[in-house]
């Protein structure tokens, strides 16, 4: 798992208040007190929770685009490795709230183009074949360069994906009970929620890897993710991978429900829509050092972040510390896992000047992770046209000051 | 078997045989069970493009205009532009480069979210004839039909959506696991 020394990432606090909460916190915890049982929580015994003095390890509250949104986004500068705690999973929803479902009184319907239409409950669900896989979901708005005020930490600019191992059956185990005539090309996921959220997938990917999901890192999945059962559609953008699913209909076509049409669609200049943007691009992003956090002086620190593809497995990732002039590569935490968050470390001695850091991810199709300037140029836009758009993978840098702080480069 | 000595009761077994090895065909796990047909029919609300499974009813825009009055104005704003939420009109979201008035490409897309998300205090709860009103009357304020047009079964897959061709693929030709030229993502 690399040589990652935990006392490094202490230095990359975020702000004064922490810093000093955190010093506090280390004089007291140096002492081992010890609470007496009674005095801690009922369920730190049935249900651990984290340390008191890591209290500030949370998610956040992102910028909506409707105040029918729910958004939470996972603080990936405070994580380590690949899996992000089910706790810390973020959450972007165009409704507000998340249902409570009684498994009990859960049913997964699947019919349409099928030989059999079939209801599972749950309990039949977990008695088919399993697997489990650890795949990243990523929000189709995740990296916006601008992020509103605080726009500058990788929590907000990037904290809408997250790394999980997933365990379920696989949907091709479930459509081929069901016999799909050969007429089908497209399935329509849905799920109980209050809009009965609703995304068309085409069939192949259906067939090839798509997970039925009842658990997420071990245990069920949770409410938010999408208790009891949901879609992990690997290496899409994470709207297709339908939360509380309840029904499955095999048709002939993709029937552009709401969200996958007029509130998922993106514009290019010359009044153009595009439509299926399955696959996420080649993506990295360096999570300590990163925006808003503080080098206490010059000297030795690890750059590490994280790096996921669509494409399938990352195979490289480069950083830079002039501003992209040159590249060094980084060392790749293994096993690498396809379509899953892929940990890089690269270690680097700061000498006080400013620095420009960046990493560049490259993945086993061989594309590789553009910049903000090469993306519109291929594009055909300008620059600001990524500000508010989605899908964005660009090249993410981060400014080290000659007083140690780190802010979002991006536009500088 | 051994116990079917009658010419009805073989046909009976050779009868049942049949089915199960029918029904058991690829189904590998016998697992789950059959829904009914009133059971699919009642989940079965997905609308597509050409509009197969949409109910019987009806409605025009100035039925609509009182259906928005009543269920949908305290959210959307009393003249449609907004209030606790976004407005109806244009439809679709704020984007960078807007298109003019819609980024729905189907007249069902409309109909299908009014009906499963609706009013969001009480999602479901219209009538087909309400969900066929208040699409007329959404439709309508965005100048894709006219105030006394009709909308039902048949007539509402037919609406044309004013950007119906105007969407790409976001590289033409490209198909999921094919490598992209550099930039190109996703």
């Amino acid at each position: 798992m690399g040589s990652h020394s935990h006392s490094n990432r202490r230095w990359f606090l975020m702000g004064g208040a922490s810093l000093v909460s955190y010093v506090m916190g280390a004089v007291r915890s140096m002492r081992g007190q010890t609470r007496a049982p009674e005095a801690r929580a009922k369920d730190e015994f049935a249900y651990g929770t984290p340390s008191p003095f890591d209290n500030t390890v949370r998610r956040t509250l992102g910028q909506l685009t409707a105040v029918t949104d729910t958004a939470l986004t996972t603080p990936l500068q405070d994580l380590d490795g690949i899996i992000t705690p089910s706790g810390l999973h973020f959450l972007m929803d165009h409704v507000k709230g998340w249902p409570d479902i009684d498994p009990k009184q859960h049913r997964l319907l699947i019919h349409g183009m099928v030989d059999r239409p079939v209801t599972y409950t749950m309990d039949e669900l977990k008695r088919l074949p399993s697997v489990s896989r650890i795949y990243f979901l990523e929000c189709n708005a995740n990296n916006r360069p601008i992020r509103g005020a605080n726009g500058e930490s990788v929590q907000n600019v990037h904290g809408r994906m997250s790394c999980s191992e997933w365990t379920g059956v696989l949907l091709s185990v479930l459509l081929n009970e069901c016999g799909v005539q050969k007429e089908a090309s497209w399935i329509v996921a849905e799920g109980s929620d209050a809009n009965k959220y609703t995304m068309s997938i085409p069939l192949a990917k259906a067939m090839d890897d798509i997970l039925v999901a009842y658990s997420q890192n071990g245990e069920p999945v949770r409410p938010q993710q999408g208790y009891p059962v949901r879609l992990i559609v690997p290496g899409w953008e994470a709207i297709r991978s339908v939360k509380w699913l309840s029904r499955i209909k095999v048709v002939d076509q993709p029937y552009m429900a709401w969200h996958e049409s007029g509130n998922n669609a993106d514009t290019i200049p010359g009044g153009k829509g595009l439509w299926y943007r399955f696959e996420t691009g080649p993506n990295s992003v360096i999570t300590r050092p990163s925006g808003g956090q503080r080098l206490p002086g010059r000297g030795f620190y690890e750059i590490t972040g994280l790096a996921w593809t669509g494409g399938g497995a990352v195979t490289k990732v480069e950083i830079s510390i002039d501003g992209g002039r040159s590249y060094k590569e980084a060392e790749l935490q293994q096993p690498v896992h396809r379509y899953s968050h892929t940990r890089f470390r690269f270690p680097w001695t700061w000498n006080g000047e400013e620095a420009v850091l960046q990493s560049r991810c490259t993945d086993e199709r061989g594309e590789v992770q553009p910049t903000l300037a090469e993306a519109a140029k291929n594009l055909g836009v300008e620059p600001d046209y990524f500000y508010q758009a989605d899908h964005f993978n660009g090249v993410q840098p981060w400014k080290v000051n000659r007083d140690g702080s780190v802010q979002n480069a991006l536009l500088l | 078997m051994r116990y079917c000595c009658s010419l009805f009761g073989v046909t009976a077994v050779v009868t049942l045989a049949a089915c199960v090895a029918a029904s058991a065909q690829g189904r590998t796990y016998q697992l789950g069970s059959a829904p009914g047909e009133e059971e699919i029919k009642a989940r079965d609300i997905a609308i597509s493009p050409d509009g197969k499974e949409l109910p019987p009813g009806s409605g025009t825009a100035k039925e609509g205009a009182a259906v928005f009055a009543q269920k949908c104005a305290s959210c959307h704003g009393r003249e449609g532009n907004g209030g606790v939420t976004r407005g109806i009109v244009p439809l679709g979201n704020a984007k960078p480069v807007k298109l003019p008035v819609s980024l729905v490409p189907y007249a069902t897309t409309v109909w299908d979210f009014i009906n499963r998300a609706m009013p969001q205090s009480k999602p479901g709860s219209l009538t087909p004839d309400e969900v066929y009103a208040a699409t007329a009357y959404v439709l309508f304020r965005n100048e894709v039909i006219k105030e006394t047009d009709v909308l039902d079964a048949t007539t509402l897959p037919k609406v044309r959506m004013p950007n119906r061709d105007n969407f790409l693929p976001a590289q033409p030709g490209w198909k999921p696991g094919q490598k992209r030229p550099f930039g190109y993502y996703p």
